[in-house]
């Protein structure tokens, strides 16, 4: 093996220094499963769904540097059932009631559950009580979707510049609030042009009147499982540009 | 079909719809002309295609709809009890969907509006006759009230895929949809 | 964004407050806890004025004020009562105390009065096990609440009675200490550490000279200059000295990685965040031996070349800020503090106190150096470690209040005094805070390598009618023993331990212990990783159906498996340690647990018969078929 390699499931992975083990992964065509990574943003390591085992220890794959000589163990049985959990758990933790999501088959959750064999949530369900936020003209907000993964924080700070979106609670109660004093999207100066509208994985941030413009069977998840167009979306660049200054303090 | 199978006695399969739409049985329906090979396999007892009106010993239940008042929960009983197999069909029995939409008001307040409060109404009155089912403050997936055993997701599942599930099990195979046949929507 | 001025109410307080932090972001959440203690809340509008006042996002702004238990943008009332539901407090009749004040004052455990004068609900332990039950009020701590202490304080908040009126003995705290060793009797005075490690010399030939001599080359530092403050580092890996928080880890090794981290400035920060409930030995050091931390932590400066400090202290500590500020500024006025300490020409140090404001997490020592800089308590990901990557991104040495006590005795005694005392892997003393089932609760300290039997017969724990039933040890995230195990050995390598040490005897309910802590961990839980956030919730929920009579097999196995996603998956300790508590008792105690499970496999999530009231109440019915069986 050479020095800038390590193992995936057995397979020889090239990484440059500084990729983390899931960035150097997908450009080199192995998937790891994973929710909250986005190749364009900064890893952030909180859905644990891309979780590995690495030399016999767990760790999740988005925030673990490479190193030479690792042998990390992604698609086994063990792996795929901890995954399997943590997909369920979320699908219990919110109001997922996807026949009345229009973000259904371009959904990154569901995609991810199809793709592991989720057949149900199991646990109990939390049915937590998330009124939505319908006060922007064109974006609607719908809160029970939310998965915590924080694209939409990450995008408008780092790339819009604005710092439209944060989280706050804790546990449970963890919940995204938007920046105006009132509360309300209406009173912050998101865009339709921002990035944060393009991350939300899920059904949370929304245009207004454009919903269900895809037939079923030409969505995204539709032709091919979540697995196959990972990899392809992976080798993106990172944008890079527009760096929040207040967002960061003193990065 | 193997022959094995069909040598066998044919598997009792009950059916009911719960909170539910019977969009799910109309699914089942939809298998089509595959409705004949799979009648070869079983047969059904109770069910909306039988009109039988409560259930025997089966080999299969297979329940549609969530759990949104005493009487589904009943019923759901009734299926547990008799069926070695439970089989959760369609996003409702799985996850309380459409029914569940309500889980984040309070009933009393539903109650009231509907009954009592809505304008135009006058003399309202919260039916209260015993023979009707009291709903539960909220709606439930199944596998909250009983021990569920399989779970067909979907809105409804494709006939395909209800195809693929039960011949799967007919088989003895561990029932498997992948990528098409799996969905929640 | 333009915002509508603030509210003329919360002027002028306000604006000063703001003035005080004006353009330091680092600062939000010392800002914001001091608009909490003068308004009773963060209202919106004052949200609004710190995002302005300090230049961080409002959203942002909101998202540290919903983050943390203390801070809140609703009023919880001219006073806010708060219960500690540790389980010792449990243990004295605390929620019966509660239901008692609530009546006096006519309000409802966690809704505000209607006039908006009180609210009265519960918090998290507030390290005061010792002399419990403890209720805070407006942030200030009373311990020993008896009901006849209830009633003065009733009387005292329905007369609406300024908090600074209220007689000061009920706010009297005890130290309590009842065995001391090399830590508590040292007749430490203030700078004899600091004099003893300024003056060491390079031995002649030695590794230390060596070391010196070509860091002076890297550093930029003359050679001789380098000298003590290297042979004090070599002191404290000498002594084999181990982190107290719980950890253990090595604290010369932490402090040397720190030194050699690239970067000029570095920061020494002191972890009084002492949340684990059941533990209070920081409460008493920083009481009575305040001086011997902030002596450790200028010795850890000296060693690792920082200038600046600070002082994590948790919210619940609040009544411990102005006598440490005092301290301080003694200590400043001695020259052991502030510019050419001790006359040692760049030898320049200064700690600050920041507070904490309720969140258990903040015992992590990322999420502590979150919090330091303002924000949410969330665990950074790991690596890069505090050590190379800490405070603002800078070499950051965080250890424990009584990992500081030893260093600066080490400093001064040296460390072969030190390495000597207790066991080969667990060099030293340890404070242990006893509480719950004896008869002397309070402050221990004992060389590592006590058996656990030592303690409670020092404690006089069985002495009474019961005998000990378990010892909960560092906590709910440490381990539970039983009667079998009192030979096991305080000591990193048999009984690790931060210092709690809970004795419950044969009358207690190991079952009850373990849902309170679950109850505990779901509170706490940060919310940043899945596992926990959801798992932690769980958890709760899965102890409580067991305790409502409808847990069963199937239950036990349940939290069987969310131990093991929790161990796999969880972003830091306090998720891979929540499911501890209850497989430890379940392990150790297990009739208590099956006594209550159905014979059933299988028991409905939620109660049914319960989730009809509703509906009975509306149609006015109570016939059969208007109820039902968990049972089929």
């Amino acid at each position: 093996m050479t020095d800038n390699t390590f193992l995936l499931d057995g397979e020889e992975i090239p990484f440059q220094p500084g990729q983390t083990v899931i960035q150097a992964a997908l450009a080199a065509g192995g998937y790891i499963p994973h929710l909250c990574y986005h190749p364009e943003f900064k890893p952030h390591g909180s859905c644990k769904v891309c979780t590995v085992k690495v030399n016999g220890r767990t760790a999740a794959s988005c925030t673990l540097p490479a190193q030479a000589g690792l042998e990390v163990e992604s698609d086994t049985d063990e792996i795929n059932d901890l995954r399997r959990t943590l997909v369920q758990m979320l699908f219990a933790e919110g109001n997922h009631f996807c026949p009345s999501c229009e973000k259904s088959g371009n959904c990154t959750l569901q995609a991810l559950g199809y793709d592991l064999g989720v057949m149900t949530a199991g646990f109990r369900h939390f049915f937590p009580d998330r009124p939505v936020d319908a006060s922007h003209p064109d974006i609607l907000l719908d809160f029970n979707r939310c998965i915590l993964c924080e694209l939409c924080v990450r995008a408008s700070c780092e790339v819009d510049d604005k710092c439209v979106f944060a989280l706050s609670g804790r546990g449970l109660g963890k919940h995204l609030v938007v920046n105006a004093e009132s509360g309300l999207l209406a009173d912050t100066d998101i865009a339709l042009t921002d990035k944060a509208m393009e991350v939300c994985p899920v059904g949370v941030i929304l245009k207004k009147r454009v919903g269900f413009a895809q037939p079923i069977g030409q969505r995204r998840y539709d032709p091919e499982p979540i697995s196959a167009q990972a990899l392809r979306d992976a080798p993106r660049p990172p944008a890079g540009a527009g760096h929040c200054a207040a967002c960061e303090v003193e990065e | 079909m193997n022959a094995p199978v069909e040598a066998k006695k044919k598997l009792r399969v009950a059916t009911t719809s719960l909170a539910g739409c019977f969009g799910c049985h109309m699914s089942i329906l939809d298998i089509d002309e595959r409705l004949f090979p799979l009648l070869g396999l079983i047969e059904f007892d109770r069910s909306p295609l039988t009109d039988i009106k409560h259930c025997g010993p089966c080999d299969i239940g297979i329940v549609e709809g969530g759990i949104c008042n005493a009487e589904n929960v009943h019923v759901l009983r009734e299926f547990r009890n008799n069926c070695k197999i439970l089989i959760a069909i369609g996003a409702c029995a799985v996850t309380g969907g459409l029914p569940a939409q309500r889980n984040h008001l309070d009933l009393g307040d539903c109650l009231s509006e509907v009954y009592l409060t809505e304008p135009g109404l006058e003399n309202g009155l919260i039916p209260n006759d015993p023979e009707l089912p009291l709903p539960l403050d909220k709606v439930h997936p199944l596998h909250e009230v009983v021990k569920v055993d399989y779970f067909i997701p979907g809105c409804p599942p494709s006939a395909d895929a209800i195809w693929k599930f039960l011949t799967d099990l007919i088989a003895g195979r561990t029932p498997k949809l992948g990528h098409g046949l799996i969905k929640y929507d | 964004m333009t915002r509508p001025q603030g509210d003329p109410a919360l002027e002028p307080g306000l604006t000063l407050i703001l003035e005080r932090h004006l353009g330091k972001p680092h600062h939000v959440l010392q800002a914001l806890r001091e608009i909490q203690e003068a308004f009773q809340c963060v209202s919106p509008q004052a949200v609004g004025r710190v995002a302005d006042a300090l230049g961080v996002p409002l959203a942002r702004v909101r998202g540290v004020v919903g983050f943390y238990a203390f801070l809140g943008e609703q009023t919880r009332g001219r006073y806010r009562v708060l219960f500690s539901d540790n389980i010792t407090d449990r243990m004295l009749g605390n929620m019966e105390l509660l239901a008692t004040l609530c009546e006096k004052l006519w309000v409802e455990q966690g809704r505000l009065s209607e006039d908006g004068l009180v609210s009265v609900d519960t918090t998290s332990c507030t390290g005061l096990c010792d002399q419990g039950p403890a209720i805070l009020v407006n942030g200030r701590a009373i311990p020993r609440v008896t009901p006849e202490r209830l009633e003065r304080i009733a009387e005292l908040i329905l007369a609406q009675t300024p908090m600074d009126a209220w007689p000061a003995e009920l706010f009297a705290i005890e130290d309590n200490v009842r065995r001391r060793d090399i830590l508590l009797n040292d007749d430490f005075q203030p700078g004899d550490a600091l004099r003893v490690a300024v003056a060491r010399v390079c031995v002649p030939g030695s590794e230390v000279e060596a070391a010196a001599n070509e860091r002076s080359w890297r550093e930029g530092i003359p050679g001789a200059a380098l000298c003590a403050p290297l042979s004090t580092l070599e002191e404290i890996k000498r002594s084999n000295l181990r982190g107290r928080g719980g950890a253990g880890f090595t604290t010369g090794m932490k402090w040397e990685a720190c030194r050699n981290a690239p970067g000029k400035e570095r920061y020494v920060v002191c972890n009084a965040d002492e949340g684990e409930p059941g533990t209070f030995k920081d409460r008493v050091l920083l009481r009575a031996h305040a001086d011997l931390v902030f002596e450790g932590m200028t010795v850890c400066a000296y060693a690792i070349g920082a200038h600046q400090g600070f002082l994590y202290l948790r919210g619940e500590y609040r009544f411990l800020l102005e006598p440490l500020n005092e301290i301080l500024a003694r200590r400043r006025a001695a020259n052991l503090l502030g510019k050419d300490i001790l006359g040692q020409a760049g030898f320049d140090f200064d700690i600050d106190i920041h507070l904490g404001a309720g969140a258990y997490v903040c015992g992590e020592e990322s999420a502590l150096i979150e919090s330091l800089e303002g924000k949410r308590g969330v665990p950074r990901n790991r690596p890069p470690y505090p050590v190379t990557h800490g405070y603002l991104q800078k070499p950051t040495t965080v250890n424990n209040v009584e990992t500081f006590c030893a260093a600066a005795l080490i400093a001064k005694h040296g460390g072969d005094w030190y390495r000597a005392i207790g066991t080969a892997k667990s060099a030293g003393t340890k404070l242990l805070s006893v509480a719950g089932d004896c008869a002397r609760p309070g402050i221990y300290e004992y060389p590592f390598g006590t058996p656990v039997r030592q303690v409670l017969e020092d404690c006089g724990a069985g002495a009474g009618k019961h005998s000990t039933l378990a010892v909960q040890i560092s906590g709910p995230s440490g381990v539970c023993i039983d009667a079998s195990e009192f030979e096991r050995r305080i000591a990193f390598e048999d009984l690790p331990t931060a210092g709690a040490f809970t004795v419950f005897d044969t009358s207690r309910d190991m079952f009850e212990v373990a849902r309170n802590y679950a109850h505990f961990f779901a509170h706490e839980s940060c919310g940043f990783c899945t596992p926990c956030r959801v798992g932690t919730a769980m958890l709760r929920d899965t102890m409580d159906k067991i305790a409502d009579g409808h847990g069963t097999a199937h239950d036990l196995a349940e939290i069987q498996e969310l131990d093991k996603v929790l161990h796999m998956s969880a972003h830091c300790g306090l998720g891979h340690t929540a499911c501890n508590p209850t497989l430890d008792t379940l392990k150790r105690f297990r009739p208590m647990y099956e006594r209550r499970l159905k014979s059933l496999d299988f028991e409905p999530a939620f109660d049914l018969d319960g989730a009809l009231a509703t509906a009975r109440r509306m149609t006015g019915r109570d016939d059969a078929g208007a109820h039902l069986e968990m049972e089929p």
